[in-house]
C-alpha cells in the first residue's frame, strides 16, 4: 500500500496524462480515419464489377492506392511523410504531429473494413432498394450504411485498438501516451514498475474499448439471434 | 398494359456471350395475374427484372401503358420503378428497420414530398391490409417467413403501384403459408386492381392464382395462354414435362412441415 502511494505520487500524473494523451490521439485519428475511410470504402463498393456504378479504372486505381497505403510500415510512414505532416498540422512533433500519420495509415485500413462490411450485406437488399426507386445516394445511406452499421461499429473498435498500438510507435516523434512512457521509463531508464503499470493500463483500455464496441454493436443490431 | 416486344438479353463480353432471353414477345393486360413459369435458369428472373429495368434489355422494347420505357434514365427511371412494386423470394426486408419503417421506405425515397406523419399513416393502412398492424414496432428477424412476406407485400403496395412483380414470392414458404400468401395476392389483384406478374417454378402456384400463363424455357416463350388452356391442353413438350413432374395436389394438402411460419390468425 505504501509502495502504491509513493508510486502514485511520483508517477501518477505522468501516467494519467499518458492515458489521456493515448486516448485523445487514438480517438481523433479513428474519427478522422472514418471521415475519409467511409467514402473511400463506399466508392470501392460502388465501382466494383457487381456494384451500382461499375468502373474498372476507378476501382483498380482505388485498390492500388489502398494497398500501397496498407503495405507501408507505420514506422517508415511516420518519418517519410514529415513534410506533409508539417503542411497539414503545422508541426511534425507532439500529439498534433502524430495524428496526421496515424490518420494516413488508418484510412486505407478503414476503407477495406468498410468495404468488407458493405459487401457482407445481402445483395437482395440493394436490389430491393433500387426496385422502389431509390437513387444511388439513398441506397448508400439507407441500405448499405444502415444495414451494415453493427458491422461498421465492430470495425471501428478494431481500428481504434490497432491505432492504439500505433500511438505507442508515434512516441518516437515525442507524441507522448502510454506506449511512449513504457519505452522511455521502462526501457531507457530501467524503471520496470512504470513500464508494467503502463502496459497494464494499455491492456485494460483495450479490453474496455472492445467491450464497449461489442456492446454498442449489439445494441444497434436489430437482428435477433434465434 | 405491359408490352414486351422482341426482347433479348445477353450477359458477358463479345468473346464469351451468354444469351439469357431470346426474342420474347408478351402482352400483359391490366388486371391480369400473369404467371411466368419455367425451371431454374430458364431466364424468368431476368425477364421480370427487365420490366422495371433492374436489368437493361440488350435489344427490344418494354412498353408500359403505351410509353416506351426501355431507355428511361435518371428521374424517369426512378419514377417508373416507384410505380412498379416488387416482392422477392427471400423477402429482402431491411433487417435494421422496423416493420413500419420497412413499409415507409418507398415513400421516403421517392421524389414526391410527403410528410412523415402522412408516410406513417399510409404505411399503417397497408399493414392493416396485410393483417400485421399489431407488429409495426417489431423487426423482420422477429417475424415468421409468412409474416415477412406480408410486410414485403405492404411495402410493395405503399406507393400505390399499378403493377406488382412477384419473384418466386412463395418459394421459401411452406405449403400452408404459400396458400395464404397467394390468396392475399389474389385479393389485392381483385380489390385494388393491381396487375401481377408472377414468376414461379411451381405449376401449383400458377394454377391457384394466375389467369394467364406463359411457359419459358431456355430463354424462349414456348407456350402462352389462359391457365385453363395451358393446364387443360398443354402444347409444348416442356409444359407437358413440367405438368408430369409437378404434383398439383400439393396446394390442397395442409402443410405438415414444421410450421415456423404460421400466420397470425393461426397462431
Amino acid at each position: 500500500m505504501e509502495w502504491f502511494s509513493t508510486f502514485y505520487e511520483t508517477y501518477g500524473d505522468l501516467l494519467i496524462k499518458g492515458t489521456l494523451d493515448s486516448l485523445y490521439m487514438t480517438s481523433i485519428s479513428t474519427l478522422l480515419a472514418y471521415v475519409f475511410g467511409i467514402p473511400l470504402g463506399v466508392l470501392v463498393v460502388l465501382t466494383a464489377q457487381n456494384g451500382l456504378h461499375p468502373n474498372k479504372a476507378v476501382n483498380t486505381i482505388l485498390g492500388w492506392i489502398i494497398n500501397i497505403g496498407r503495405s507501408i510500415p507505420f514506422i517508415i510512414l511516420l518519418f517519410a511523410i514529415i513534410p506533409f505532416t508539417r503542411l497539414v498540422a503545422g508541426t511534425s512533433l507532439g500529439v498534433k504531429g502524430a495524428i496526421v500519420p496515424l490518420v494516413v495509415t488508418a484510412v486505407p485500413f478503414v476503407a477495406r473494413m468498410v468495404e468488407q462490411s458493405l459487401a457482407d450485406i445481402d445483395a437482395g437488399l440493394v436490389e430491393a432498394g433500387q426496385s422502389f426507386g431509390a437513387n444511388t445516394w439513398q441506397i448508400v445511406y439507407k441500405v448499405y450504411l444502415k444495414e451494415s452499421l453493427p458491422s461498421i461499429i465492430r470495425g471501428a473498435a478494431i481500428t481504434f485498438i490497432s491505432l492504439f498500438g500505433y500511438v505507442a510507435m508515434a512516441g518516437c516523434v515525442g507524441a507522448g501516451g502510454l506506449g511512449d512512457i513504457a519505452i522511455r521509463y521502462g526501457y531507457q531508464r530501467y524503471k520496470p514498475d512504470v513500464m508494467v503499470v503502463a502496459v497494464i493500463l494499455c491492456v485494460v483500455l483495450v479490453q474496455l474499448v472492445q467491450t464497449i464496441g461489442d456492446f454498442i454493436a449489439r445494441k444497434v443490431d436489430k437482428r435477433v439471434v434465434r | 398494359m405491359i408490352q414486351i416486344e422482341r426482347l433479348n438479353k445477353s450477359f458477358g463480353s463479345a468473346d464469351n456471350i451468354h444469351h439469357v432471353l431470346h426474342d420474347i414477345d408478351l402482352t400483359i393486360n391490366d388486371g391480369d395475374v400473369f404467371g411466368i413459369i419455367g425451371s431454374s435458369g430458364a431466364g424468368k428472373s431476368t425477364l421480370v427484372r427487365c420490366i422495371n429495368l433492374l436489368e437493361r434489355p440488350t435489344s427490344g422494347k418494354i412498353i408500359i401503358d403505351g410509353k416506351d420505357v426501355t431507355n428511361y434514365k435518371g428521374k424517369d427511371l426512378l419514377d417508373l420503378r416507384e410505380s412498379i412494386g416488387m416482392i422477392f423470394q427471400n423477402f429482402s426486408l431491411f433487417q435494421q428497420r422496423s416493420v413500419l419503417k420497412n413499409v415507409t421506405f418507398p415513400l421516403e425515397v421517392n421524389g414526391k414530398k410527403m410528410s412523415k406523419s402522412e408516410r406513417l399513416e399510409r404505411a399503417h393502412e397497408l399493414l392493416k391490409l396485410v393483417e400485421l398492424d399489431d407488429k409495426i414496432k417489431q423487426y423482420p428477424s422477429q417475424l415468421s417467413g409468412g409474416q415477412q412476406q406480408r410486410v414485403a407485400i405492404a411495402r410493395a403496395l405503399v406507393s400505390k403501384p399499378k403493377i406488382m412483380l412477384c419473384d418466386e414470392a412463395t418459394s421459401a414458404l411452406d405449403t400452408k403459408t404459400t396458400a395464404s400468401i397467394l390468396d392475399l395476392l389474389g385479393s389485392i389483384n381483385r380489390e385494388l386492381g393491381v396487375t401481377m406478374v408472377m414468376i414461379t417454378h411451381s405449376l401449383a402456384v400458377a394454377q391457384r392464382v394466375c389467369n394467364r400463363i406463359a411457359v419459358i424455357d431456355d430463354g424462349r416463350i414456348v407456350e402462352e395462354g389462359t391457365t385453363a388452356q395451358v393446364f387443360g391442353n398443354p402444347q409444348s413438350p416442356i409444359t407437358k414435362e413440367l405438368l408430369r413432374n409437378d404434383n398439383l395436389t400439393t396446394m390442397s394438402q395442409t402443410g405438415d412441415e414444421s410450421d415456423n411460419s404460421s400466420l397470425p390468425e393461426q397462431a
